[in-house]
């Protein structure tokens, strides 16, 4: 019979101490989780603190590369990373639907482990609950994380000025595609991977060698022209794409018609934006592409003086489609 | 001053308000008065034009009546004003200068074709203007689009770098003459130049050496840029396959007709069907690009215009030269027929300045027509149907912007910032509503800058500023989020039908409650869905939505409107189910099996399909099913070729009439299933086309008619796209007329999304009333 999630797990009593000690505590094992007190007690080295938190609700929980585990850690290392900090400690909460695989619980959690030990972060504190079955779908986990900025170092989406260009280290849209295609169990030849990946060690190397990058954002939900639109708006400055410049596998492109969605708008788990001045452009192209995950990487955009606030893509035909922040899903304007 | 009056003596004073400044209006007053020995002045002021005559009482009597009858060919008086003034001799009549004080609410002419005086005058090797291509009068010429600021002097147009001649000020200056106070008023002495150019910029001739050297790379098949009245114009050989595909292929764009303008009237008749009111469309001073059907075979002596000028098309958007440049492009030239069409790449608005043009048409153009007096305001050329003998226009810019469309009663200030596509703008002020010329669809920079410039401008023009900004319910439409931007004054949304019903309201100047009838695209609804098959109560700032189209998913959202193939699956999905592979695979396998696999999925599941009760994507699916258009290239053209397709055919397809939720509902799948089966038995797509808008009319009026049952109404309203299809519209209204209805159609402005603007305006309008 297979093993699930009961009520009795999210009990306190010795389900939970059971669940707790063998499935979490041998994945995430280090000292700090090792002390099993009501609160981890962590050396802080020089700098500030950066601190962030996200909650993960993905459907499916397991998609072609990666599942909610491994996200659950890159999203709150990626979003560290765009401080400048370097991600030290992570806590994970979890929220188990009775009934949930145990196998699928162990799954996932080696997932997690194993993601932050490649990232060389250590998950420090934890928390578990059961609900009773359709108050939660399967499972969502909630991390926050804790990193370090180093001393001078100052980034934010207030610091684009015109001239600036934006860059990219690779394709756009792959996680959002990955997760529709196999949620609308759509059969495409060729699988569409996510590009879950933690970019902190990426981000690390970039600003070692050009400290005078200004901005650096994750394309997360909302896509590639959700978050430029936040950066134009901070910044009060206007934002070019180039078409013919972003990279877009066709798999992608070629879902992404079929399904009446524009990739621009199609969530990423792997990529980092950043706005930098022109005269680094060259460098911080050479050093990403250096990186594993920046192999791709390229000049996507340009910062102007003129349409403050406004994100247009000049197509490959010469015009600037605009690419304004979308109040709710699509819904066509053509009449 | 004033001494007791002789008897039978009269002096009054005349406000003339209206289209009467720069159309000569002050000469024909002028000539009048002295025709009737009568002593006074004349004047122009801030609202129009003053007069005061004194004289003999039935002299000064038969002045008043005589005005509006002998008033200049461009005057358009709205309001005549009579008042008595204290009797005071005076000596002869006099023309006096310009009152500059108080608000600017003269009316701005239009600009105007070239007049036959001036095309004669043109065309003489003895006139000191023979050959000169900006020659106009105070009866023709450009207005609105070189004008910068009001008043309209020749300092606050485009033409104040031009100093005139002696000869030409002397024309100016005599109140007899045709010339007085024509503001562009030049000749090759003192006013603007042609010149021709390479694609690198090199001059290669100049003044009527250019325009002969024009007419020569024309007839080669080469593409000119010309700049004309409100923009450039890319023109072409229309008779040149090789050379229009050229065109095409460097403009990206793919099958959207091109309009062609034509040597003459008989060189239009040689080629198209032109029926008495279409004639005069063509020939009228607004010269608008008139959709004609083309004859089966052209008439001797014509040649045959090249086929991908209007691909799949049976009608042909012709037109007339109105300027005196264009005039001269086709006088002696060695072809009557050249593709026009606006200067610019697929959907940007066109270029209206020379270094623009150099820098956007270079990859296009392999010479440039340029001349030096500028365009302050860009203006399309404007295009009209004919239908049941009235113009019904698809585009409204040159020629009739900004001629005001005049409303019932005055009100407030109020601006409507439009649609998204076909956008136009439209500002009130007293009983005018000033539509803007066509602007764009604001998908992009370059229309969205235009679009504020638009704004800008009629509010400098028309001297006001708005009470309220009204916009459409949907929140990405740009318009909408740049009113939302606005922080001042208050905003009102309203939905896209609604403003639909409402412009048809405003034009007519109808009072009271009507039912409205919404044939179109996509509209934003309030519940979620999008509409586009809508009958509404409409009363003034309020509506009430009271029947519907059935819903079909689009799936892929704006993918199914660009690709009608999606609408076809959407009906078979929403007829068969899960059994509709099974039933219609013959129909189905017209299409790749892998993409069928995906928008099934996606209809299943739900995922990005919206629901909409559109008619116009009803269109889309039927033109699909019977095979005649998957994909699109330019907005509704599958609607359009399926129009193009009908063959007459005196059957109907069977649509229901249901309720739903309170509301009447047009069901339209037993019809959709009809167009299934006859597409199975292989029937011609033509007669598929025909019994389809036979059905569609029937059901509509039958929906109607119970409408008048339940609200005892009987004037219905009639808006949105799809009534640009003229076999529907004739059968509707006529349908509608023999029951009895009144029916309200569109006139002054397109039924398309280039009237939600107006209707904005009114609805606001109406809402401040309350
Ligand atoms: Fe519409
Ligand atoms: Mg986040
Ligand atoms: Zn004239
Ligand atoms: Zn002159």
């Amino acid at each position: 019979m297979e093993r699930t999630i009961t009520l009795d797990h999210g009990s306190g009593g010795r389900a939970t101490h059971e669940l707790i000690s063998q499935v979490f505590a041998q994945a995430f094992h280090n000292d700090y989780l090792g002390q099993m007190n009501d609160s981890a007690v962590l050396p802080v080295p020089e700098g500030r603190l950066a601190m962030s938190t996200d909650s993960y609700v993905v459907d499916p929980v397991i998609f072609p590369g990666g599942n909610i585990g491994s996200l659950a850690v890159h999203g709150t290392i990626n979003d560290l990373a765009m401080s400048g900090a370097r991600p030290l400690y992570l806590t994970a909460g979890f929220v188990l639907e009775e009934g949930l695989p145990l196998d699928l619980l162990e799954e996932i959690v080696q997932a997690m482990a194993q993601a932050a030990q490649e990232a060389r972060v250590a998950i420090v504190a934890g928390d578990t609950k059961v609900v009773p079955k359709g108050k939660a779908d399967k499972i969502f986990i909630n991390t926050a994380g804790v990193g370090v900025v180093p001393p001078g170092l100052e980034l934010g989406g207030q610091y684009a000025r015109p001239g600036d260009v934006v860059l990219i280290n690779g394709t756009i849209g792959d996680h959002g595609m990955a997760i529709l295609c196999t949620r609308q169990g759509l059969a495409l030849e060729g699988k569409i991977q996510s590009d879950s990946a933690a970019l902190h060690d990426l981000v690390g190397d970039l600003l070692q060698a050009c400290p005078e990058v200004r901005v650096l954002r994750d394309p997360t939900r909302g896509g590639v022209a959700t978050t430029l639109n936040e950066i134009a708006r901070q910044s009060g400055v206007g934002i070019r794409l180039f078409e013919e410049s972003l990279p877009i596998r066709d798999d992608v492109a070629g879902a992404c018609e079929l399904l009446g969605l524009d990739p621009l708008y199609v969530a990423n788990e792997g990529k980092v934006l950043a706005v930098v001045p022109p005269a680094v452009s060259e460098k911080a192209l050479e050093v990403m592409r250096r990186h594993p995950l920046g192999r791709e990487a390229r000049c996507i955009g340009q910062v102007t003086e003129e349409d403050p606030g406004r994100v247009a893509l000049r197509t490959r035909i010469g015009g600037h489609r605009l690419l304004d922040m979308l109040r709710g899903e699509q819904l066509p304007r053509i009449c | 001053m004033s001494q007791p009056a002789e008897r039978g003596q009269r002096r009054i004073r005349i406000q003339v308000d209206g289209i009467v400044q720069g159309v000569g209006f002050r000469p024909t007053v002028y000539q009048l008065a002295r025709s009737l020995d009568l002593v006074g002045w004349v004047r122009n002021d801030s609202e129009g034009v003053e007069i005061e005559v004194a004289g003999p009482s039935d002299r000064v009597q038969a002045f008043v009546s005589r005005l509006p009858q002998e008033a200049p060919p461009l005057a358009k008086i709205v309001r005549l004003e009579v008042k008595e003034r204290p009797w005071e001799p005076g000596d002869g009549f006099h023309i006096q200068a310009s009152e500059r004080t108080g608000s600017r609410t003269t009316l701005i002419s239009p600009d105007v074709s070239i007049c036959e005086d001036c095309r004669r005058e043109l065309l003489d090797p003895s006139d000191r203007r023979f050959r000169y291509p900006f020659i106009n009068c105070t009866n023709c010429g450009p207005r609105y689009t070189i004008i910068r600021d009001v008043p309209y002097d020749r300092d606050n147009t485009t033409m104040d770098c031009f100093p005139m001649c002696a000869a030409c000020r002397a024309e100016y200056e005599d109140p007899r003459n045709r010339r007085f106070h024509a503001q562009p008023n030049a000749c090759w002495q003192c006013g603007p130049l042609v010149w021709l150019e390479d694609a690198q910029g090199h001059r290669l001739a100049e003044k009527d050496e250019a325009v002969r050297q024009a007419i020569r790379w024309l007839a080669e098949g080469k593409i000119v840029a010309v700049k004309g009245l409100g923009g450039f114009h890319l023109a072409v050989l229309a008779t040149d396959e090789a050379a229009v595909a050229r065109l095409r292929r460097r403009k990206i764009r793919e099958e959207k007709p091109f309009a062609v303008m034509f040597a003459s009237r008989e060189a239009v008749q040689g080629v198209c069907q032109v029926h008495p009111e279409e004639e005069a469309l063509l020939l009228s001073r607004e010269r608008p690009i008139v959709l004609l059907a083309k004859r089966r075979a052209v008439r001797p002596g014509h040649s045959e215009i090249a086929p991908s000028v209007a691909p799949r098309n049976r009608f042909l958007g012709a037109f007339l030269p109105y300027t005196p440049l264009h005039a001269l492009l086709f006088h002696d030239a060695p072809y009557e027929a050249l593709v026009m069409t606006s200067g610019n790449q697929s959907d940007e608005p066109i270029v209206t300045d020379n270094a623009a043009a150099r820098d956007r048409l270079r990859n296009i153009a392999d010479v440039f027509l340029l001349h030096n007096r500028d365009i302050h305001i860009r203006c399309d050329d404007s295009v009209v149907r004919s239908v049941r003998g009235k113009p019904r226009p698809l585009r409204r810019a040159r020629g009739y912007v900004p001629v005001p469309v005049v409303l019932r009663e005055s009100g407030p200030v109020v601006l409507g910032v439009g649609g998204e596509l076909k956008n136009t703008v439209c500002l009130t002020r007293g009983r005018y509503a000033f539509v803007s010329q066509h602007v764009g669809d604001l998908e992009n920079l370059e229309t969205l800058r235009a679009f504020e410039h638009t704004i800008d401008h009629l509010q400098k023009i028309l001297e006001v500023h708005p009470r309220l900004i009204v916009h459409d319910l949907h929140p990405d439409y740009l318009s909408t989020q740049w009113a939302e931007g606005q922080t001042q004054p208050a905003r009102l949304a309203v939905q896209h039908h609604h403003a639909h019903i409402a412009s048809v309201v405003a034009e007519n100047g109808w009072d009271g409650p009507v039912l409205g009838v919404a044939l179109d695209g996509t509209g934003y609804g309030p519940d979620g869905t999008i509409w586009g098959g809508e009958f509404l109560l409409v009363d003034g700032a309020r509506y009430e939505r009271l029947g519907r189209f059935s819903h079909l998913p689009l799936p892929g959202g704006e993918r199914a409107i660009k690709e009608p193939w999606r609408m076809a699956l959407a009906a078979l999905w929403c007829l068969e189910g899960e059994e509709a592979e099974k039933v219609h695979g013959e129909i189905l396998s017209r299409w790749p099996e892998k993409e069928r696999r995906v928008v099934f999925q996606m209809l299943r599941s739900g995922f990005n399909s919206p629901l909409s009760s559109s008619c116009g994507r009803l269109f889309d699916a039927v033109s699909a099913l019977a095979g005649i258009r998957d994909r699109i290239t330019y907005e509704g053209q599958a609607a359009i070729e399926l129009e193009q397709a009908l063959e007459p055919d005196a059957g109907a397809y069977e649509a229901r009439i249901t309720r739903d939720e309170g509301l009447w509902v047009l069901d339209v799948f037993p019809l959709l299933e009809e167009v299934a089966r006859d597409v199975r038995r292989g029937t011609r797509p033509g007669i598929v086309s025909a019994r389809f808008h036979n059905g569609l009319v029937r059901a509509i009026v039958h929906l109607v008619e119970r409408l008048r049952q339940e609200t005892g109404l009987s004037a219905v309203a009639l808006s949105g796209g799809v009534f640009q299809n003229i076999y529907l519209s004739r059968r509707l209204e006529e349908d509608l007329i023999d029951q009895g209805f009144q029916v309200l159609i569109h006139e002054q402005v397109p039924p398309n999304d280039a009237c939600i603007s107006l209707g904005q305006a009114h609805v606001g309008r109406e809402h401040l009333k309350r």
